[in-house]
């Protein structure tokens, strides 16, 4: 075609020039600001000096100043996509949420946990109200019909004991000390039971229905077993085989089942907010409550698997089960009253 | 070409920072975040085996009257790999498991503010109904000896239904992650590569183009060519050379590929950077 144009090669040259330079003078504190983040993504922001720390936030911003400059002179984009992921990680690592373990921990216990459960007071309700009902249908049922005792709960876990057995080795079993095995017994109790709650957390997305019918049915479970007890005079005994670790499983169980509610509940009927906003509102509350769950059950698991075996007599198994339901719902209901002049 | 340009689009968020700039996430697609998690499960495995393993030693070399305490290290060790592993790596300052970091992703809230723990937990927990529920039900039944096509169709069909919602919705979320407020992007770690119109070639030099040699391309061209540069293969970069060679009217010899290109790559860029400054951004070869 014609002949090369001077001029513009000129001023070609000039723009690439200016942007060579851009790209030189900048490029030092691109590598200064990606090792600085590759540092403290790696170890805790301690293993960086002052001087280093009081820098992030200065080269964060001047890699942000690059990119823009970048996107509106450059069309390198090679350059502006490494800008970007470097802006994107500075982003994510200043503007994260970053509490200490410990603040974090400590913030947790103090405000968070009891919070959430307090925040779920309806549900829990609910929940508990379902359990009862539970256990009357259950004790109803296997009254009028001894049938119904395998049918509602599974033959390895009735474990010999049912309606046809005698009350010597109902009580055998109440009392059975040492076996051996106890804490690694424990170990597995919690580890079933935390699955369990989990469960009744995770399917409460479907609506809450599946969770209510586990509440129900964990209800049933326990009715069942105390009728047949009760038929042979040993009412007072399970109850205080329970009350040790029962007090707090069940009502681990129970919050559970709640959180479970909450978010089956929000999905259904979302308020003002939309479904999506709705749902994320209450799985944050209710993933708080769980792990406060899981904590309740390991308490439960301790209980359940050295306590419940070391500890035979009544009285001392029901006084247990109520000081550590009164514990709870102190700390739940009563713990907010004590701290609120200083929130 | 269109087609690409609009499902790449889809994929796009803004985020804009405090400062006013807007970062423009992108989200992570199906197959790189099942990638992930196949990679997570793997590592998971390995370690349950390996915990099995040494705990199985340890009871041979202690005898049985201390398997008591290795048998709670070992149903603890299971239980924390299980439920544990996800929300700690997650909780962590990158904010992924060890898959997700190997395939470049990392769980961001939706809102633009830092991710909390709650959210982690949340999003994680959702899992257990997700995948670990009908996995479950499959291995119980079998272990039973019951497992009938119905069950297992039941389960899988269970499991499909959760673990494809992703696909179902613009924004690829799970349903731990529509509880938790949370989605997954993608956050590569690039290294800072040449520039590629600052590059030293004596042959390059030769080259001149003219004002309307220049004006052939864009800047969508121009981005392939860079493409094709940084990729460095010869045929490739061969069959380049010919094309942009037709149409701008000068034909390199066959070995002057890469030299020509590289040339004509700085002069074009030049060029529309230039016209940039000015104000006048040329997408691609069809703007005038």
């Amino acid at each position: 075609m014609s002949a090369p144009v001077p001029g513009d090669a000129v001023r070609g040259d000039a723009v690439r020039q200016s942007l060579a330079s851009f790209r030189r003078e900048r490029e030092a504190d691109w590598k200064a600001f990606e090792t600085l983040l590759a540092r403290v993504e790696k170890r805790a922001p301690r293993a960086l000096s002052e001087e280093e720390l009081l820098s992030l936030p200065l080269l964060y911003r001047s890699a942000l100043s690059s990119l823009s400059v970048a996107r509106a002179t450059s069309l390198d984009s090679a350059l502006i996509a490494y800008l970007e992921s470097l802006s994107l990680r500075g982003y994510f690592y200043l503007y994260g949420a970053r509490r200490g373990l410990r603040q974090r921990v400590g913030d947790f216990f103090l405000h968070d946990w009891p919070g959430a459960i307090r925040d779920l007071w309806r549900e829990t309700l609910v929940s508990v109200a379902l359990m009862f009902v539970g256990i009357g249908a259950g004790a109803w049922l296997v009254a009028s019909d001894k049938g119904w005792f395998d049918a509602i709960i599974p033959s390895g876990l009735a474990a010999g004991r049912g309606p046809d057995a005698s009350a010597e080795l109902l009580r055998t079993m109440l009392y059975d000390g040492d076996n051996g095995f106890l804490s690694g017994f424990a170990a597995y109790l919690f580890t079933h039971n935390v699955q369990v709650a989990i469960l009744a957390f995770a399917l409460g997305f479907a609506f809450a229905a599946p969770t209510v019918l586990l509440m129900l049915f964990n209800g049933c479970m326990l009715g069942a077993l105390f009728q047949v007890y009760w038929a042979k005079g040993l009412g007072m005994e399970l109850g205080g085989w329970l009350a040790i670790h029962g007090t707090t499983e069940l009502f681990a169980i129970a919050l559970a089942g709640a959180a479970g509610m909450r978010i089956g509940t929000r999905i259904a009927f979302p308020g003002e907010l939309t479904r999506m906003t709705a749902a994320a509102h209450a799985g944050r509350v209710a993933a708080t409550a769980m792990v406060g769950v899981s904590v309740m059950l390991l308490f439960a698991g301790l209980l359940e698997g050295i306590g419940r075996q070391t500890i035979t007599s009544d009285a001392t198994r029901y006084a247990i089960g109520g000081g550590m339901l009164a514990l709870w719902i102190g700390y739940f209901y009563l713990f907010q009253m004590v701290r609120n002049g200083d929130r | 070409m269109a087609t690409a340009r609009r499902s790449a689009l889809a994929t796009m968020r803004s985020l804009i920072t405090p400062e006013g700039v807007d970062l423009q996430i992108k989200l992570a697609d199906a197959g790189t975040r099942a990638a992930a998690f196949l990679l997570d499960v793997v590592f998971i495995a390995t370690a349950a085996i390996a915990v099995t393993i040494v705990a199985l030693f340890g009871v041979r070399g202690l005898g049985s009257d201390e398997m008591q305490p290795l048998f709670i290290v070992w149903i603890i060790a299971i239980f924390f790999l299980r439920n544990v592993y996800f929300i700690a790596f997650e909780a962590g300052r990158r904010a992924s498991t060890p898959g997700k970091r190997i395939v470049g992703i990392r769980v961001a809230s939706r809102n633009g503010a830092g991710l909390s723990v709650d959210q982690v937990i949340a999003r994680n927990l959702m899992r257990e109904i997700e995948v670990f529920l009908p996995l479950s039900i499959i291995a119980g039944r079998s272990g039973m000896g019951v497992a009938d096509t119905l069950t297992t169709v039941f389960g899988l069909v269970w499991a499909l239904l959760f673990a494809l919602f992703p696909l179902f919705n613009r924004d690829r979320m799970r349903i731990g992650d529509l509880l938790a407020g949370t989605w997954v992007v993608e956050a590569p770690k690039r290294t800072l590569m040449e520039d590629l119109s600052a590059r030293q070639d004596p042959v390059a030099k030769t080259f001149q183009f003219s004002h309307a040699q220049l004006d052939a391309y864009g800047i969508a061209e121009l981005h392939k060519l860079e493409e094709v540069l940084r990729r460095d293969d010869y045929f490739a970069l061969r069959a380049v050379a010919e094309t942009i060679g037709r149409k701008i009217g000068s034909t390199p010899q066959a070995h002057d590929a890469r030299p020509f290109l590289t040339a004509y790559y700085g002069e074009l860029r030049a060029h529309l950077e230039r016209k940039l400054l000015l104000g006048n951004r040329k997408a691609d070869k069809y703007q005038r």
